[in-house]
């Protein structure tokens, strides 16, 4: 029997419907692979908190229902008992929220996020929380509080980021599935460089209710897995009206898993997919091209219509972004003020007032990264270069908005790599913040436009993998999964299996390094 | 273009509670610079015709009933305070010299 770990999380929930394998095992199973691979000096680091004891709970409670049978048993969401890693941005009662900074240490929250709330009614095991660069600001994980993740595909590099933490535990089989936020490309960045997936929904497909807040206009919760379709399982399961979130869309979640697995027929024809002529070229790896253009021959293969489109306005994107968002977490990150909750910090001398306490608290709670986007977006915001800065980038984003309507006339979906390197080395871009930047260079227009994105495997350069990105009009969201998973299935077959079975094995490479 | 000053910054950071050194003033006034210059064409990108887009997605009229839903116990909510008495938050003081 193939190794339970190495299961997708579709495969895995077969198997315990089977009764092949029971939840138990499952949970057992990937506790024992976190031990061996997450923790120690080269360990992948994915993780921030471990949730062994609720999750082994949760676990033998989906076996009693499962082994008693009946209606109990045929209830049973198809995910029940299949182990979930959370990112540390969604809040878990239970289980400290720390967003990868300082300054929520340790912090409880007394309510759960509402995605959380749907993953316990369907009674996925929580394994625990992930991490991330601190606030989810950042491209690399790196700017976590608490040390950043490595990528399993090569441990001296970043897992991409923000959500780095989640992407790498599922690259290195410490999970089937986890949850991620996008708000830059936080979720299809880390799965790119990790040879993963990862999906941003349409902006208000998926509740936020418990996702603490870093630009509350860009910000998205989305799934993370190894396969397309189990994307689609875990999207359908969070999505959804949430009346707790006024950002909310009140429309039902589309058929995803059906679009998946008509996808999964390789078949596209008919399907016209516009290649977006700014994202690719100057500034993107030779490799990543290459396999760009490769996944347009197989796309053609299966009769997709390969169309180009411009969008003149997305090289002002980045600049937009740089902009509105670090208002956005300006404004956001103001409750930080060492009162209700999280750190407080008495400053050594002079007189204990409320202001000193704060600015010693922000001061010590904060990292640079954090510090810089606050500062950043107070300019921004203030007086005098409040109509030069963000409302140009406002009117930017209706510019982006214009651009991506018109792509759409004559595409039913957009294609582009969705990082323009492969993963970096670790420190190598944290001097210089811009650098760091450009790495979502493609992932932005999205984010902005609050259209959904997808992010598929599309083979290795320099033994790196390399991501795909699709893109949909807002609510269409089923389109991603139907030519996502039509391109991860046409590349297998060339592989001759998953890419993320080309991934060196993390256990005997660590011997490697030791010796 | 002109850079954000040292001036700038001390002020920024004052308005954003953020106590700092002068070593992380410094480092702070050349990052912002730098990324300030490469994000201002921005403000040239788009004509006094185009339209602000606040939110992506625009819904209006988002309400609900005005009754009471699930709150937080003064326990849930204190958990996690700094410092608290009598079942409040306890503030340090907010004025100097008193």
């Amino acid at each position: 029997m193939t190794e339970i770990i190495k299961l997708s999380a579709t495969e895995l929930a077969e198997k315990l419907r089977a009764g092949e394998v029971t939840s138990v095992q499952a949970v057992q199973a990937h506790l024992d692979r976190i031990a061996a691979v997450d923790g120690g000096e080269r360990g992948v680091n994915a993780f921030l908190h471990l949730n062994a004891e609720e999750a082994l709970a949760v676990a033998a409670e989906v076996d009693t229902i499962r082994a008693a049978g009946g209606a109990e048993a045929e209830a049973l969401h198809p995910l029940a008992g299949v182990p979930i890693a959370i990112k540390d941005l969604i809040v878990t009662v239970g289980q400290p929220t720390t967003a990868g900074s300082r300054m929520l240490e340790g912090w409880m929250s007394p309510y759960d996020a509402t995605v959380i709330t749907k993953i316990r009614a369907a009674k996925l095991p929580m394994l625990g929380k992930t991490n991330l660069d601190e606030f989810a600001m950042g491209s690399s994980t790196e700017h976590s509080a608490y040390g950043p993740t490595r990528n399993p595909w090569d441990l001296d590099r970043i897992p991409g980021g923000s959500g780095g933490g989640s992407a790498a535990a599922v690259a290195a089989f410490e999970a089937p599935l986890a949850l991620g936020t996008d708000t830059g490309g936080s979720i299809r960045q880390p799965g790119a460089v990790t040879g993963t997936v990862g999906v941003k929904p349409t902006y208000g497909g998926v509740s936020r209710y418990g996702a603490i807040a870093m630009a509350s206009s860009l910000d998205q919760i989305g799934p993370v897995s190894r396969t397309v379709l189990d994307s689609a399982y875990l999207h359908e399961l969070i999505g959804g009206h949430d009346p707790r979130d006024s950002t909310s869309l009140n429309e039902p979640v589309p058929a995803l898993v059906e679009a998946a697995r008509q996808g999964l027929t390789g078949d596209l024809t008919g399907v016209r997919v516009g290649v977006i002529a700014e994202l690719q070229g100057e500034g993107y790896e030779a490799g990543v091209q290459a396999r760009f253009d490769e996944s347009l021959e197989v796309l053609r293969a299966a009769g997709a219509e390969i169309v180009e489109v411009h969008c003149p306005n997305f090289k002002y994107a980045l600049g937009a972004y740089y902009l509105i968002m670090p208002s956005e977490v300006s404004s956001n990150l103001a409750k930080f003020d060492g009162v209700r909750y999280g750190k407080r910090v008495i400053p050594a001398d002079g007189p204990v007032t409320i202001e000193r306490v704060m600015g010693a608290t922000r001061a010590a709670g904060f990292g640079d990264e954090v510090k810089r986007r606050i500062i950043l977006g107070t300019y921004a915001l203030s007086a005098g270069y409040y109509d030069a800065y963000y409302g140009s980038a406002q009117k930017v984003r209706t510019l982006v908005q214009r651009d991506f309507d018109a792509a759409f006339e004559k595409a039913d979906v957009l294609i582009s790599p969705t990082a323009p390197t492969v993963a970096f080395a670790l420190g190598s871009k944290t001097d210089d913040p811009l650098a760091m930047y450009l790495n979502d260079v493609a992932t932005i227009p999205a984010n902005l436009a609050g259209v959904p994105g997808i992010s598929v495997p599309g083979g290795l350069s320099e033994g790196l993998p390399v991501g795909i990105q699709f893109l949909a009009p807002a609510h269409e969201d089923a389109r991603l999964y139907r030519v996502g998973a039509a391109l991860e299935s046409l590349l297998e077959k060339g592989w001759g299996g998953p890419l993320i079975s080309q991934a060196p094995d993390l256990a005997s490479a660590e011997k490697e390094g030791v010796a | 273009m002109s850079a954000i000053s040292r001036e700038d910054v001390v002020h920024l950071a004052r308005l954003a509670h953020i106590e700092m050194s002068d070593a992380e003033l410094d480092k702070m006034t050349g990052e912002l610079g730098v990324i300030v210059d490469a994000i201002a064409s921005v403000s040239e990108a788009a004509g006094a015709d185009v339209p602000a887009t606040s939110h992506p997605i625009p819904l209006s009229n988002v309400f609900r009933e005005d009754v009471v839903g699930e709150t937080l116990t003064v326990e849930q909510a204190l958990q996690n305070a700094p410092d608290s008495e009598d079942s409040r938050f306890k503030v340090p003081a907010i004025l100097d010299e008193e």
